[in-house]
């Protein structure tokens, strides 16, 4: 099957200064290990503007989660820099929240709902009317909010991981990280959260950077796709996806260029395996 | 219905217990081996009266005390041991030195460090009870779940916060199997810092018995000292009920799975 190749950049794609609200510049990671340096992300640079929704694709292994926790301020990089809204990130920053694979680890299990949800907001000093007020809508947002007084680990997978986003939501970042956030759970489970991600995103305007291993996810979730190599990584390439804005489960994974653009990501995740490496990436700054 | 079968399985073996020591004892009278009639007119008459004033209820307040004191001290250590990976690696063979300690031995330098006077029984009781606590709360510190510590870090839960919200919540159920064996120490070491230089206390008066051969009086003061057991176990179990009903749901759901 011959199809028109995706608008998409070799390396990943920059904004004119000032535009991008997240920006990733050179960004490299060594561990040093008893065994050894190494080398997870070799060398990585691309942009997020205001209200996109990024999937970042790439094989099993190859640095995605290392990569978000440096974005998220949870891990320093050995060298390059990652900017928020022109603010070098050099801890956890206040207007992101990160969503982690592990649900079941990562609610607090002594809590219930609503008090894990709570539980950022208060931290942070919010007034108890307004904490009540964004509690209740990231919980209605997620559909949840016949359990508030449960406890997390009383709720299926799928319902955990809704009250993850609601706390990841209810705490009002610009931008939201996702690491695999639907890596434990079922696939009908998954369809659902899939489009609640597309819902919260269009109602909120917020800036979402979604991680996954799922080639079929990231095409139908993003706006964008970025391809990762495989480790020391780079990014192998960052195309656009032109799906219409709508999507639905069944109407936009039969559309056919659903599958040219799926056939475009596996084929280039295949060759990332192979070890083939676009070589100018390295070096590609914005046109 | 059901409050009838929860209390026979309260009191039936207790009961069951009973009615053997009676028939046991109601043949031939034994000096040593009170019957239970006896015990019990003995019981009344030595400890509800003036002892339950000058021995018992300073015993039970000393007891309070000291394990209330190891629990908070342990806690606090555990916390500021458990969290720092210097003060830990320094501290441990430390621990490991005092916690092998027996406190009976402790007691005549504590007479001679705090003098003979109820601050020196609090000391001994403090220096037995601690040890689980604080052993305790350092492994329930020290093993905390990483993507926990990340989550309350993404979310700018840090300092004093994060050992209110995090640390001190999800260490709580391995501090309370602390707290649990504290408190039988706790009561063996009532009545031993009672034994040396005393003169009031359980301890003290259940030696006096013992020395003087007031046998059944020593045995009414060992249930004195027994119920005092069960009472701690009771309210243990009370307050862990509402302290971890998170924990064991948690427990629940997963082995159901």
């Amino acid at each position: 099957m011959q199809s028109e190749n995706p608008t998409s950049h070799k390396g990943g794609r920059t904004l004119p200064e000032g535009q991008a609200l997240l920006s990733v510049r050179n960004l490299k990671k060594v561990y040093h290990t008893d065994a050894g340096d190494i080398e997870a992300v070799r060398n990585l640079t691309f942009d997020l503007g205001r209200g996109e929704l990024v999937c970042l694709v790439g094989p099993s292994g190859s640095g995605k989660t290392t990569l978000l926790k440096c974005i998220a301020g949870l891990m320093n990089s050995t060298s390059g820099e990652v900017r928020l809204d022109g603010q070098k990130v050099t801890g956890p920053p206040k207007k992101m929240a990160v969503v982690f694979q592990e649900y079941g680890r990562s609610l607090f299990p002594w809590l219930r709902v609503t008090e894990n949800v709570e539980l950022p907001l208060k931290n942070a000093g919010v007034p108890k009317e307004e904490r009540k007020r964004l509690v209740a809508e990231a919980l209605e947002a997620v559909g949840l909010d016949h359990v508030p007084k449960s406890y997390p680990w009383q709720l299926s997978g799928g319902m955990q991981q809704r009250v993850a986003i609601a706390r990841a939501v209810a705490y009002q970042p610009e931008v939201l990280l996702m690491d695999e956030p639907f890596a434990a759970v079922d696939a009908q489970t998954r369809a659902d959260l899939e489009d609640l991600i597309r819902s919260v995103w269009k109602k909120l305007g917020v800036t979402v950077l979604f991680v996954t291993h799922d080639i079929d996810e990231s095409i139908y979730l993003g706006e964008r796709v970025i391809i990762l190599s495989s480790s020391p990584t780079i990014v192998q390439e960052d195309i656009v996806i032109d799906l219409p804005a709508e999507r639905d489960q069944l109407e936009t994974r039969s559309l056919p260029r659903f599958t040219e653009l799926r056939h475009h990501v596996y084929a280039e995740i295949q060759k990332a395996k192979q070890g083939h490496r676009p070589e100018e990436a390295i070096t590609m700054v914005a046109k | 219905m059901k409050i009838l079968k929860s209390f026979g399985y309260l009191l039936g073996l207790p009961l069951i217990l009973l009615a053997w020591w009676w028939l046991a004892t109601s043949g031939a009278p034994n000096f040593f081996v009170p019957t239970p009639a006896k015990l019990l007119t003995t019981f009344v008459e030595t400890w509800f009266g003036e002892r339950m004033l000058t021995d018992v209820l300073p015993s039970i307040m000393r007891l309070v005390v000291g394990v209330l004191a190891a629990i908070v001290l342990g806690i606090v250590l555990g916390l500021a041991v458990g969290l720092n990976r210097t003060l830990r690696a320094v501290t441990e063979p430390v621990f490991e030195f005092f916690r092998a300690l027996p406190p009976p031995v402790l007691v005549p330098v504590l007479m001679l460090l705090v003098g003979i006077n109820d601050g020196m029984k609090v000391a001994v009781i403090i220096s037995g009870c601690i040890w689980p606590v604080l052993l305790n709360t350092i492994e329930g510190v020290r093993s905390i779940d990483p993507v926990q510590n990340e989550t309350s870090r993404s979310y700018g839960i840090t300092g004093f916060s994060r050992i209110r919200y995090q640390i001190l919540p999800s260490a709580t159920p391995t501090i309370m199997a602390g707290v649990r064996q504290a408190l039988s120490i706790g009561l063996i070491l009532m009545v031993i810092s009672e034994m040396f230089a005393s003169s009031s206390g359980l301890g003290f008066t259940i030696v006096q018995f013992q020395r003087s051969f007031a046998v059944p009086e020593m045995w009414s003061g060992i249930v004195v000292l027994g119920l005092i057991g069960v009472a701690l176990s009771f309210i243990f179990q009370w307050v862990q009920r509402r302290v971890l009903r998170w924990y064991h749901g948690l427990k629940e759901v997963e082995n159901a799975v």
